[in-house]
């Protein structure tokens, strides 16, 4: 039971930052893999805004947030914009090179060090039944809800949403129908990558260490949580993130902690090659 | 034309190489120059950058202070001092050069056995004694062919160090059951967890589990929640302090409240940032020095520091210190400046009195020497003692 309430807190980081995965890849097939970055850099925000303004935890994650989302939107016209009609191989390397730009250019700044997150919430430990839950683990769980909540909202029942469906579905259609194509993939990149900063913030505050390379791992990871549930779907993003959680952690608590990155990988392969479309997908899919 | 080019720069390359082979027999050069020289071959950059800086301000404190007081066998001792970049190619030519050029009789350093091993050939050619003050590798010192007769090592090894802790669980903490969470990707957590679980068994104790994780892990409650259900005395988790931190934060947080037992990878302020300091209660771990120390040579020691450099010596100061005031005791000692002289005086070393500790040299070229055992109340040092064979 404990390694359950373990994994899901766990799994509530790589759901937040699959989100961001699913839904970019959703509206123009792109695999972001600047996505984990844009998370680590989230972190760093996140302990600027707490070490040198002396904000709380809420105003720094929602710095963060809108940081992240415009340096979302901000990479989505620099870099990936240009390359709208190339290849979609093309624009996958210029993802990983954006990705290397952003490990290095962090790396630059704030030195390859480890920092510690300063404390901002007092950690307090619950203990239901012989389960201990502390402080920490229920903010990320909450959080993690609540913005889930919010972007299912603003996905079905906002004009935006109803744009990055119609684009998902069909660009050129959608385009005909009048829709500001560039400008619903520019919002799409923000929220997404708001939600990867949300996840930054958490992450640093729930284990105290941050580093420039911080993303790569976590953001492998919610790939694979997003492909586990199916790419471009949203709740699937959600499914994928908290299963590989939770069966990350069950592979520590009950084999070796080891295998536990192995077996989230064998996940990937064992999924596209049985079931490519993911846990969720349809033949006839709605995507985002 | 390409081919000659290609050709031309096989040509210069072999040729420098020869030249470079060449210089060894300019060395020893110094006995009619009016100081001593002493390398310095450090980490000054790259990744354990740290690591070298301090142990060079140590050394420099150290023959300052004997220069002031008159220099060694009536000359002043000059320090060389090179960069390696934190690399083991690095290391083998700034050595080179430091032998071939520079006309040095001992070097000191590089600071990490990995580095330090790379420098053991070029000692060898060139028949130049080398010293490191914190190589810690079992196999720094011995090697295949039995020992190596120009590398020495001021500090005690990881395989004593994971004997010393399995022997203070034992006697300090009357421990009888341990649990081991190593880090699997170093050598160093590899060596302290076997001969911890040696020696803890030999003493009768039990090892009830043992766990594993790698570098950069950052979430270890799994492990931590399937350890909880054991029964033990004391954790003992050999590794280095950016998952260590972590690791104890964790365990704290879920309830874990046994002794935690580590190595000199526990020795950084790092620790204490990551695990906060409510965490850091009951954990020991071994080490080279303490700044606790009351022995008058040691408050000498961190006095004369603070006033050079503003700041609190940690353990590379301390060794570095001690690295240049055992050369020049070993020249002392030689009776002359020259690298086959010295290098039998570093061997047959008896009760050199260090800050590190007072030590003899043994076969191995270990120095045989206590090793101290610091613990950790509210994360900062409350207590340390002195742990002997």
């Amino acid at each position: 039971m404990q390694q359950i309430v373990n994994g899901i807190s766990l799994g509530s980081i790589y759901a937040l930052i699959a989100l961001g995965y699913t839904m970019v890849y959703g509206i123009i097939k792109l695999i972001n893999f600047a996505h984990g970055d844009i998370y680590m850099i989230g972190a760093y925000i996140g302990y600027a805004a707490i070490t040198f303004a002396h904000l709380g935890f809420f105003p720094a994650m929602v710095i963060s947030m809108i940081a992240c989302g415009l340096l979302g939107v901000i990479t989505e016209k620099v870099a990936y914009k240009p390359l709208r009609n190339a290849s979609r191989i093309a624009v996958l390397i210029t993802a990983i090179g954006v990705s290397l730009l952003m490990e290095y250019v962090m790396m630059f700044f704030v030195s390859p060090d480890v920092r510690s997150y300063p404390a901002v919430l007092n950690n307090k430990v619950f203990h239901i039944g012989n389960v201990i839950v502390n402080t920490q683990q229920i903010y990320i769980i909450v959080t993690a809800i609540v913005l889930m909540v919010v972007l299912q909202f603003i996905v079905h029942k906002t004009k935006v949403g109803k744009a990055m469906r119609a684009v998902s579905i069909d660009k050129d259609a959608a385009e005909l129908m009048g829709i500001k194509v560039d400008q619903t993939i520019s919002y799409t990149f923000a929220i997404g990558s708001a939600m990867a900063g949300a996840a930054g913030v958490l992450v640093g505050l729930y284990y105290n260490s941050i580093d420039p390379l911080m993303g790569i791992m976590p953001g492998l990871k919610a790939f694979v949580a997003a492909v586990f549930g199916g790419i471009g779907i949203i709740p699937g993003a959600m499914l994928g993130g908290l299963s590989i959680g939770v069966i990350e952690t069950m592979v520590s608590g009950y084999g070796s902690s080891l295998f536990k990155d192995a077996v989230v990988f064998a996940i990937l392969i064992l999924i596209l090659i049985l079931k490519p479309a993911g846990i969720l997908g349809k033949n006839t899919r709605e995507k985002v | 034309m390409k081919k000659f080019m290609r050709v031309a720069l096989v040509f210069t390359l072999v040729l420098s190489m020869a030249l470079a082979g060449c210089g060894g027999d300019a060395n020893n050069g110094s006995a009619e120059s009016d100081t001593i020289k002493i390398g310095l071959n450090y980490e000054l950059s790259g990744g354990v950058a740290t690591y070298g800086q301090s142990s060079v301000d140590g050394i420099k404190l150290a023959i300052e202070e004997i220069n002031a007081a008159g220099g060694v066998l009536g000359k002043q001792v000059e320090l060389v001092e090179v960069d390696n970049k934190s690399d083991a190619a690095e290391v083998v030519s700034v050595a080179t050069k430091l032998m071939s050029q520079d006309g040095v009789v001992a070097v000191i350093g590089p600071a990490t056995s990995g580095n330090f091993k790379a420098e053991e050939p070029i000692a060898t050619q060139y028949g130049i004694p080398v010293l490191s003050g914190s190589a810690t590798a079992d196999d720094v010192t011995v090697g295949k062919d039995g020992v190596k007769d120009y590398v020495f090592r001021l500090c005690f090894s990881d395989s004593f160090q994971g004997t010393a802790m399995a022997t203070y669980a034992k006697d300090k903490l009357a421990a009888t059951k341990a649990v081991i969470v190593k880090d699997s990707s170093s050598d160093y957590a590899a060596g302290l967890a076997e001969n911890f679980r040696a020696t803890f068994e030999k003493n009768g104790g039990e090892i009830v589990a043992e766990e594993a994780y790698a570098q950069n892990d950052k979430d270890f409650n799994a492990i931590l929640t399937k350890i909880k259900k054991e029964s033990y005395d004391v954790i003992f988790l050999p590794g280095y302090y950016q998952e260590a931190g972590l690791i104890i934060k964790q365990a704290r947080d879920l309830g874990i409240t046994a002794p935690v037992l580590g190595a000199d990878g526990f020795d950084s302020p790092k620790l204490t940032d990551l695990a906060g300091t409510a965490a850091l209660n009951d954990v020991y771990y071994s080490n080279h020095y303490s700044s606790l120390d009351e022995d008058p040579a040691v408050t000498a020691f961190i006095e004369a520091f603070k006033a050079k450099f503003d700041r609190d010596p940690d353990a590379f100061n301390a060794l570095g210190y001690d690295c240049g005031k055992f050369i020049v005791d070993a020249i002392t000692r030689a009776g002359e400046a020259n690298p086959e002289k010295i290098k039998e005086a570093l061997a047959a070393t008896e009760d050199f009195a260090g800050v590190t500790g007072s030590f003899s040299m043994d076969e191995n070229h270990n120095p045989v020497k206590s090793i101290v055992v610091i613990k950790l109340t509210d994360g900062v040092q409350s207590s340390s003692e002195k742990v002997g064979l």
